[in-house]
């Protein structure tokens, strides 16, 4: 395999785990969600973000990788390569999944306008595609932590502590991988370190004028994108997998 | 995105209270008439657009999406809707009500008779 295929599809892997898990963690919030209106609104994004999983899942497997469910589903829990960021449990507050979310669609965001120019031509039409869809999951967020920021007392408490606590996880997004050069000699990706610079620069902009300063020299959370995760991974994957797993077990319906 | 207008601040309710509601409005297409799909509670029109986006232009198409706060509509009450009863019965404020019509019946028979 070439380096420019490895690169690649390194490259497609972790964007999908992160898109696959991260689909997963907000689609827990369906059913209890603060508002119906947003229960709804969230667990529709939710459900795209699945479908983005899905679609460059399908991309791998025209590189010669597995089908997508396999991929999806039967891969052992350190052959993923998602970040810390996108494991960790929704917990009870909604400002944590806002402040993720808000995070983690503006890097989306980001990513797929540096790879609208990528050299490899499905990733371009994909990263094209998903960009106008995501273009609507930014706005959602912005204007809710903008609303949130500016509401009561409590809210802006809230809030305020939610982008701080997840910083250092939203920061590890950013982890480089093993082909970092490659990715940038073959003009397939402007490589993570460059999309940090550009993400850090949009999320200042947003946060400032909303009264919220951030130290973005804080230690970045790394190590999914190798393998390592959180003690929280292998129980959203085998929850994730109950259904597959009756399969093996030749359950009949 | 940016919406063109800023928004009113946020509506603060209590525990068990709700949001106001706003009217949702679909565009299909650019030109056609706003249709009315249903409404949203949120604490303002900002918000509004935001959730009525997910709600009501998620499936089929949309190319623009109006929301106006419900305590804005203006409306006849129905205790007075005798005042359209007697419009059903009004068939010559229609098109087809005219006697000419038959007269293009005739005329679109007969041309196809010739052919």
């Amino acid at each position: 395999m070439s380096n420019k295929v490895a690169a690649l599809k390194e490259l497609l892997y972790k964007m999908a785990d992160d898109q696959l898990i991260i689909g997963h963690r907000n689609s827990e919030w369906i059913g209890i969600g603060p508002v119906l209106e947003e229960d709804i609104a969230f667990g529709s994004l939710a459900q795209d973000k699945t479908g983005h999983a899905y679609n460059l899942y399908q991309l791998l497997e025209r590189m010669g990788e597995r089908e997508p469910d396999t991929i999806a589903f039967r891969r052992e829990e350190n052959e993923y390569k998602c970040s810390h960021f996108v494991e960790l449990p929704i917990g009870d507050d909604y400002a944590f999944s806002l402040a993720r979310h808000f995070y983690f669609d503006h890097s989306e965001s980001l990513r797929m306008e540096a790879l609208k120019k990528c050299a490899y031509p499905d990733l371009a039409g994909l990263a094209a595609k998903f960009f106008s869809e995501i273009k609507y999951h930014t706005f959602h967020a912005n204007t809710w932590v903008k609303n949130l920021l500016n509401g009561s007392e409590e809210s802006k408490a809230r809030m305020t502590s939610a982008l701080k606590d997840t910083l250092p996880y939203a920061l590890g997004i950013f982890e480089a991988g093993p082909f970092e050069d490659a990715l940038i000699e073959e003009n397939l990706f402007i490589g993570e370190e460059a999309l940090k610079t550009l993400w850090i620069e949009r999320i200042s902009d947003t946060l400032k004028p909303l009264g919220v300063d951030l130290d973005f020299s804080v230690d970045a959370k790394y190590g999914g994108r190798n393998g390592y995760h959180t003690e929280h991974l292998q129980p959203l994957l085998s929850e994730m997998t109950e259904v597959i797993q009756l399969e093996d077990d030749k359950m009949e319906w | 995105m940016e919406l063109s207008e800023g928004s009113a601040p946020a509506a603060v309710v209590g525990e068990h209270e709700h949001w106001p509601t706003y009217e949702v409005f679909v565009q299909k297409k650019r030109g056609d008439q706003h249709v009315h799909a249903g409404i949203v509670h949120a604490p303002n029109g900002e918000l509004a657009l935001v959730l009525a986006k997910e709600q009501y232009a998620r499936r089929g198409y949309c190319v623009n999406l109006w929301v106006v706060a419900s305590a804005n509509v203006v409306a006849t009450e129905y205790t007075d809707s005798d005042i359209f009863d007697s419009v059903p019965s009004k068939t010559h404020r229609e098109a087809v009500d005219y006697k000419v019509k038959e007269k293009i019946n005739n005329y679109i028979k007969s041309k196809k008779e010739r052919t």
